[in-house]
């Protein structure tokens, strides 16, 4: 019985992991800074892990060990400055090494030089705007039909019949596989925050500011995000599709929208 | 203990008035401070129900019962009377009760503004909740309240501020109040550096509510001028910065965290070694640490701005002084444990709030850390993983240890014993509903959902589901306290040091403590903060 509903947990856990339901870590996501990022997230996820082995170890023992049903007497001791000195230095110095290799991600996390594509997105209550600079090419991409529809408080429509429910744009934005996209982000009116999990970038979208983030996509496919700053009623109905294709895709893309492909694609290359 | 007790008889004529003008127009410390406990339980399930509300609409995905204009006004309102109503309160109430008590003095050093400081709270609260039933309703911009969406704010906008302003006003008297009572009022032999923990984590908490709460008042001045006088400190468009309002309100917003959360340290280093049987392993850098976290959180209030836009030496900065937070915050815990080992240790219902309060607000630390790490926190700014990380904070965190000094001081409160099984099984359900509602946030953060949306893709429902059915376990469970405190008069009587030779003045007074205690000074062991002979 127990081994029957255990497998038939394994099986819910692995048939759910496939459909990226009960999700349980962070995605790699498509770029290297992703994976990154990625790698500084598990590095924190294990020191933590360690130091809470021994330490709940060390307690769940003298939980065990040290009660008085077990009729011990209780000791006197009440300090010892060797120990805390001890544990005083060493997170000192694991911190110290923890900081490092994060302070090397984000030095290139901030390298928004020379862009092979500039894209101006800019927050409105409650879509986005993206204008790509040079292509001569800009529109507004807000939830998409389907998702509005059934997202209505009272509606008939089932969530799970929606293909990407909440995460489907009207008009998505679409960019060349390796290129280096300079994202350059403000608001129309309140804050906003661009957040595509896949490409580890999340940023404030501000009024009167311009923020500047950049991704370079390792793979051609969809990436999806959301707003990640309260900016309103319908702050959880603005979401992010990214697009990655191949460069003469991208330039075909351009042309059927009316935009002008520039040498961009040839560069990525 | 006998002088105490002659004292109390001695002192029999100044017994309380009668009826409501008691509660009105006291100024007795330990009628002052059940007034704030009665009034944070209160707020504490009005902030409950509004969290179930949340957590109701966020079961499944789809809108099933609120539109999402009232449920932004649900997760703001359920912040601001958790934080500003619920806790902060709580921690004051039992400061009231407990610090002239732990220090040796009759009462608190300022007695009329500590009526006032509490009966300003009702009003506060009666502005702010009423903003509810208002054109436009309840504040929804989120309890941090960043303009420019806070200015969109309908009519509630300046009963919001105005009910901050009393608030802070409040926590103020408060802070004065605790500080000259206890730099003016220790029995004299007390050492200040042997105080009871309590006390200490009081005493530092009280700087930190004076250096802040005046800064959140500013922050929000400029706010309501912005709106109705035609400043432009947040507004791009008349030259301001919305992103100085945040840095303004983190340099509040950062100390807040540790105010609601020192006085649970000190709670937590009270209850540990009474039941270990031990004294309190390193009481001194137990206050060294709790100095240091002080300090340390007056620098790093913009790690909650890392997706702000920052110079990379701000963002350094801010990351590496973070991370030193958790230093002494690790040594206070390394203490716990310390105090623990070879200790004699038994587990009543106090203890074990202490104890889950260890390993879980250890849990809200780790996740804390990890957010530090300023890539990653790119991407756990604003999703789940953050709600999971400040509410095992706040919940396992700073409500466990409130809940723990309940039932410690319960007994000395009434006179009588609670009932233990009832206090076990509101402890136990508790602590696995706690981890039911909160721990699967982590996993829906890390799988990319955004924090204050009433909706979601369907690949996060259930966690989701997951979460609101501890959400409903833990809240249910809750009311197993409010049994407890309306049966424990039916309780057996308490002696006056109701556990097995718990060490600090609070228990050489007969429980209930009298109206009146400690007219003439106690005298304590210069070396213990409490006398010695009394063992
Ligand atoms: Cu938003
Ligand atoms: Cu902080």
């Amino acid at each position: 019985m127990i081994r029957k509903s255990l497998t038939g947990l394994i099986g819910l856990v692995w048939a759910g992991g496939a459909s990226a339901d009960w999700a349980l870590n962070m995605p790699q996501g498509v770029t290297d800074l992703s994976q990154e990022t990625y790698d500084l997230h598990m590095m924190g996820f294990w020191v933590c892990t360690v130091i809470g082995v021994l330490v709940f170890g060390v307690m769940i023992f003298s939980l065990i060990k040290h009660r008085k049903t077990s009729g011990v007497a209780p000791a006197k001791f009440s300090h010892s400055t060797s120990a805390e000195v001890t544990w005083t230095i060493i997170p000192v110095i694991i911190l110290v090494a923890m900081c490092i290799p994060a302070a090397k991600t984000m030095i290139k996390l901030e390298d928004t030089r020379n862009p092979d594509i500039s894209i101006v997105v800019t927050g409105y209550q409650w879509r986005w705007h993206y204008a790509y600079q040079d292509q001569d090419l800009a529109f507004y991409s807000s939830l998409a039909r389907p998702s509005l529809e059934a997202r209505q408080l009272g509606s008939t429509i089932d969530p799970y019949s929606v293909d990407n429910y909440l995460l489907e744009v009207d008009r998505p934005m679409v960019v060349p596989v390796g290129a280096k996209v300079r994202v350059l982000l403000t608001s129309n009116d309140v804050i906003h925050a661009w957040w595509v999990p896949e490409l580890a970038l999340k940023k404030d979208a501000i009024p009167g500011m311009v923020n500047e983030i950049w991704f370079r996509a390792e793979h051609t496919g969809t990436v999806r995000g959301q707003c990640a700053e309260l900016c309103g009623k319908d702050h959880g109905y603005m979401p992010i599709v990214v697009e990655v294709v191949e460069p003469d895709e991208f330039d075909k893309w351009l042309t059927a929208n009316g935009g002008t492909p520039k040498a961009v694609a040839a560069a990525a290359k | 203990m006998t002088t105490a007790v002659a004292d109390a008889a001695h002192h029999v004529e100044h017994g309380p008035a009668k009826g409501f003008s008691r509660w009105l127009f006291t100024t007795n410390h330990k009628d002052i401070g059940t007034m704030y406990l009665i009034f944070s339980l209160t707020m504490f399930f009005v902030g409950g129900t509004m969290a179930l509300i949340v957590r109701s609409e966020l079961a499944q995905p789809g809108l099933q019962f609120v539109h999402p204009e009232f449920f932004n006004q649900m997760t703001t309102m359920h912040a601001l009377v958790m934080i500003f109503g619920a806790i902060m309160p709580a921690f004051v109430g039992l400061a009231n009760w407990m610090v002239p008590l732990q220090i040796g003095a009759p009462d608190m050093a300022l007695p009329r503004m500590n009526n006032w400081s509490f009966w300003i709270l009702p009003v506060a609260f009666c502005m702010l909740l009423s903003t509810l039933f208002m054109p436009g309703g309840a504040p929804a911009g989120g309890w941090t309240m960043y303009p420019p969406l806070v200015l969109q704010t309908g009519d509630s906008f300046p009963f919001l501020i105005f009910s901050i302003h009393l608030m802070g006003l409040s926590s103020i008297m408060g802070a004065i109040n605790i500080i000259v009572t206890i730099v003016n009022m220790r029995t004299p032999q007390m050492v200040l550096i042997r105080m009871p923990l309590f006390a200490w984590a009081w005493l530092i908490t009280a700087y930190l509510l004076l250096a802040v709460m005046p800064v959140l008042a500013g922050a929000v001045t400029m706010l309501l001028t912005d709106q109705f006088f035609g400043t432009s400190f947040f507004l791009a468009a008349g030259g301001g910065d919305p992103v100085m309002y945040q840095h303004i309100f983190w340099f509040f917003g950062h100390p807040e965290v540790y105010i609601m959360i020192l006085p649970a340290f000190g709670i937590v280093s009270e209850i540990i070694p009474t039941f270990s049987r031990k004294p309190l392993f390193g009481h001194d850098s137990m206050v060294y640490a709790l100095a240091a976290i002080a300090f340390l959180s007056f620098i790093v209030w913009a790690h909650h701005m890392f997706t702000v836009g920052m110079p990379l030496s701000g963002q350094m900065f801010f990351m590496f002084a973070t991370m030193m937070i958790s230093v002494p915050t690790g040594v206070k815990i390394f203490n716990w444990a310390s105090t623990m080992w070879r200790g004699a240790m038994t587990f009543e219902t106090p203890m074990l709030f202490a104890l889950a309060f260890v390993f879980l607000f250890t849990i809200g630390g780790f996740s804390g850390l990890m957010l530090a790490l300023v890539p990653a926190d790119i991407q756990y700014h604003d999703s789940y993983f953050v709600v999971a990380h400040f509410h095992y904070v706040l919940v396992p965190g700073s409500l466990f240890a409130l809940m723990g000094a309940a039932y410690y001081w319960l007994p000395k409160w009434t006179g009588h014993m609670y009932n233990e099984t009832a206090g076990k099984v509101h402890f136990w359900l508790s602590a696995i509903f706690v981890n039911v509602l909160f721990f699967p946030m982590h996993f829906l953060g890390l799988a990319g959902m955004p924090r204050r949306i009433p909706d979601y893709s369907t690949q996060f429902a259930d966690f989701n589901m997951v979460a609101t059915i501890g959400a409903f376990g833990f809240g249910l469970s809750q009311l197993i306290f409010v049994y407890v405190l309306l049966t424990c008069k039916k309780g057996p009587p308490a002696t006056a040091e109701v556990w097995d030779h718990p060490k600090g003045l609070e228990w050489t007074v007969p429980s209930p403590a009298p109206y009146h205690t400690f007219a003439e000074p106690p005298k304590v062991d210069r070396t213990v903060a409490f006398p010695k002979d009394y063992d």
